[in-house]
């Protein structure tokens, strides 16, 4: 009988992976649609910016209570995982809890270290529910927040609850068998969070309490393998991409604006200044600037991939801050939604400047830096905004006229301002006047 | 200070002879707004005081391409950095300071990328230097116990990381400094940055100069010290809009500095 278990368990879990690899191809060909950017030096600095940030969490504690609340589910999900290892090979041989035995007396430590754990996430989960539901943090609550990012954000939550409900319950139920003596059910010795709900299942069957225990636990494993892949199509991806794009992130000085070599090459060619390589035919030159998703680098589009949707990013934008449409938590979802368009051969006819960011937006960026000082996992909205002022200026020739008066005096007088370049030093003028 | 205060130029030193240790990039804002101007004249005056061996382009100065990189230009930007790199390389110079941050950051941070190498520091940065060394003393009095509040320029802040130095230099005057709801890595843009002091804001609830300043009023301060020219005019504009130009200044920190010396 328990051979037939062990099958359904193989298919259980071989059809979410395959669904999961079909996905994470799907998005790694997502991103390599993006130009070439590169970002293989410094490797030291790499891993630590991954260390710290994405894995130390050290731009979270930014704000302390939801970094601690936030701690203890990142925490929970990486240790309880381990709890996952055991399910998976008492799935696959029919056993049950495999490693209680070896472990001997560690067993139970650590079966209630994990509940300890389970609390704690249950805990942060509903916490969490109540900031983004009762509390309304004004972040979670921006327009572009309506519809599936807010349920989204609601359903991981929910979830997360329900699962580490499932486990207590398991444990809970299992431990009522135990105290019987019911075959197969070895002993775990007290589980101090379960052992809570024991009043709950004392009355039952043997039978039914089996059934609430396997149910838990195949629920429990269903529910992983079906989280994997909704987590893919969910803001909650950056549980894993937050390493990889962290390990990327921009280590120059924030205020660096990246160079474009294309136009190097042209303006020194202009200049009259001997460019290297010269006399080879010129590399193709794209379009400059961005004005869709795949004239972005691989790096802002894995960005959007990783983006949280929490709204530190745009909180902080004076834009934003001032009632302008500009957020920069917007540029990266419109970013992924429409990577995620084009990846799917849906959106002909449509870009990403225009159809999703307007100029408005971009333009009343002032480059401050705030959203990406702000940004927990090192997103620089920034950089997609300047990609497509770019393109504004340097393919439509469509910046405001205001632009496009400084850049003509700069031109001609050497200043952002309407002054004669030959009154540039008159303040020396000034140096010995008493006042 | 009977002496004469000079600027004297490259050009000038170079026709006797003589290059001279650092070069005072004085920026557009520096050169031609009103405003500014006089904080171009206080930095002039440390300097001569402190007999820094240093000059000025001149005439010869032309933007760093700032502004016209922030609102896409790639190309004018590219145009002017390589024709102010080869002046630059043409005298030889090494070291620069600069009262705007950015011109600051472009100078240090992008123009290596197109060939122009230089030491490059932030006037608020130098004048710690001078302080940590001794060489500048500040006797305080003009500004001793008065508040005065400090607000982080974006490029000079979040962009380069300079955070202490202004503030070290505003604690040298003995004044009571304090600190805006947001400050360093949180501090609040001014609104100029990115090319929007050149066009107007896009519609909004409000300007942001105008809810930087009432933060600002907010402290009680009488000075709100700042290191940078959009900075400033944003502020001023702010301040007087509320009309409290009587009774809140809004002044560089190398005038608070040049104010404190004399
Ligand atoms: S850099 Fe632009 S988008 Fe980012 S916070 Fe500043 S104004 Fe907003
Ligand atoms: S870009 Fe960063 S700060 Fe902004 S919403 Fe995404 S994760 Fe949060």
């Amino acid at each position: 009988m328990t051979w037939i278990l062990q099958v359904v368990f193989v298919v259980v879990v071989a059809v979410p992976i395959y669904f999961l690899i079909g996905r994470i191809k799907q998005i790694r060909s997502n991103i390599l649609l993006g130009k070439d950017l590169d970002r293989s030096d410094r490797s030291g600095d790499r891993w630590k910016a991954m260390l710290l940030i994405a894995f130390g969490q050290k731009k979270m504690f930014k704000k302390p209570i939801p970094a601690f609340l936030h701690l203890l589910i990142y925490v929970g999900f990486l240790v309880i995982n381990l709890e996952v290892l055991e399910f998976l090979i008492d799935g696959l041989l029919g056993t049950h809890r495999i490693f209680a035995p070896y472990l001997g007396s560690f067993y139970n430590i650590a079966m209630n270290f994990f509940e300890f754990l389970a609390l704690g996430v249950l805990i942060s989960c509903i916490a969490f529910l109540i900031r983004r539901n009762v509390i309304k943090v004004p972040r979670f609550t921006k327009p572009e927040m309506k519809g599936w990012p807010a349920m989204d954000g609601n359903l991981i939550l929910i979830i997360e609850c329900i699962l580490m409900f499932a486990i207590l319950k398991m444990n809970a139920a299992d431990q009522v068998l135990q105290s019987r003596g019911v075959a197969g059910y070895v002993d775990t010795g007290d589980l101090m969070i379960s052992s809570l709900f024991i009043p709950l299942f004392q009355n039952y069957s043997d039978t039914f309490l089996i059934v609430i225990e396997r149910g838990a636990w195949w629920f429990h494993i269903i529910g992983i393998f079906a989280f994997a892949v909704y987590v893919t199509y969910s803001k909650h991806l950056h549980i894993f991409l937050a390493f990889p794009n962290t390990y990327y992130s921009n280590l120059e000085p924030k205020g660096k604006i990246q160079n474009m070599d294309a136009v190097t090459t042209e303006v020194k060619s202009m200049l009259g200044i001997p460019v290297k390589g010269a006399g080879e035919p010129p590399a193709e030159v794209g379009t400059f600037g961005a004005k869709d998703a795949t004239d972005l680098s691989w790096k802002s589009l894995m960005e959007a991939y990783s983006c949280t949707e929490c709204g530190r990013c745009t909180s902080e934008c004076p834009a934003n801050q001032t009632g302008k449409t500009l957020s920069p938590r917007k540029v990266m979802m419109d970013t992924r939604d429409r990577i995620e368009d084009i990846g799917a051969g849906k959106g002909e006819g449509k870009t990403l400047l225009g159809d999703f960011i307007t100029k408005e937006e971009i333009n009343a960026c002032t480059s401050c830096n705030a959203c990406t000082e702000a940004c927990p996992i090192n997103i620089d909205p920034l950089s997609i905004i300047l990609e497509m002022k770019r393109y504004v200026a340097m393919e439509e020739s469509g910046s405001p006229a205001s632009w496009n008066s400084m850049f003509s005096n700069i031109e001609t007088n050497f200043a952002p301002w309407k002054f004669s370049p030959t009154d540039r030093f008159n303040w020396a003028q000034d140096l010995n006047d008493k006042n | 200070m009977s002496d004469t205060i000079k600027a004297p130029t490259v050009a000038e030193l170079q026709a006797k002879g003589e290059t001279p240790e650092i070069l005072f990039w004085v920026g557009c804002a520096g050169s031609f707004d009103d405003r500014y101007k006089r904080v171009t004249v206080a930095f002039t005056k440390i300097l001569n005081k402190l007999n820094v061996n240093f000059a000025v382009l001149g005439p010869e100065e032309s933007c760093t391409g700032d502004p016209a990189r922030r609102a896409g230009n790639e190309f004018l930007f590219q145009m002017q950095a390589m024709a102010n790199i080869q002046l630059l390389d043409m005298y030889q110079v090494k070291k620069i300071v600069t009262a705007c941050p950015h011109c600051f950051n472009t100078l240090k941070n992008e123009y290596p990328d197109l060939g122009g190498n230089y030491e490059v520091i932030h006037h608020t940065t130098f004048l710690q230097g001078l302080l940590d060394e001794g060489k500048l003393k500040v006797s305080g009095g003009a500004f001793k116990g008065q508040k005065i509040t400090y607000h982080d320029s974006c490029y000079l802040g979040r962009a380069n990381d300079i955070y202490e130095a202004p503030r070290n230099v505003l604690k040298s005057l003995d004044a009571d400094l304090v600190e805006m709801k947001r400050c360093k890595t949180k501090g609040l843009c001014c609104g100029a940055g990115g090319g929007q002091m050149f066009k107007d804001a896009e519609a909004g609830d409000k300007e942001i100069n105008i809810e930087r300043t009432e933060e600002a009023l907010d402290t009680g301060a009488k000075v709100i010290a700042s290191g940078c020219p959009f900075c400033m005019t944003m502020l001023s504009d702010g301040v007087k809009s509320k009309e409290k130009e009587a009774e809140v200044q809004v002044k560089d920190i190398a005038e608070l500095l040049d104010d404190a010396m004399d």
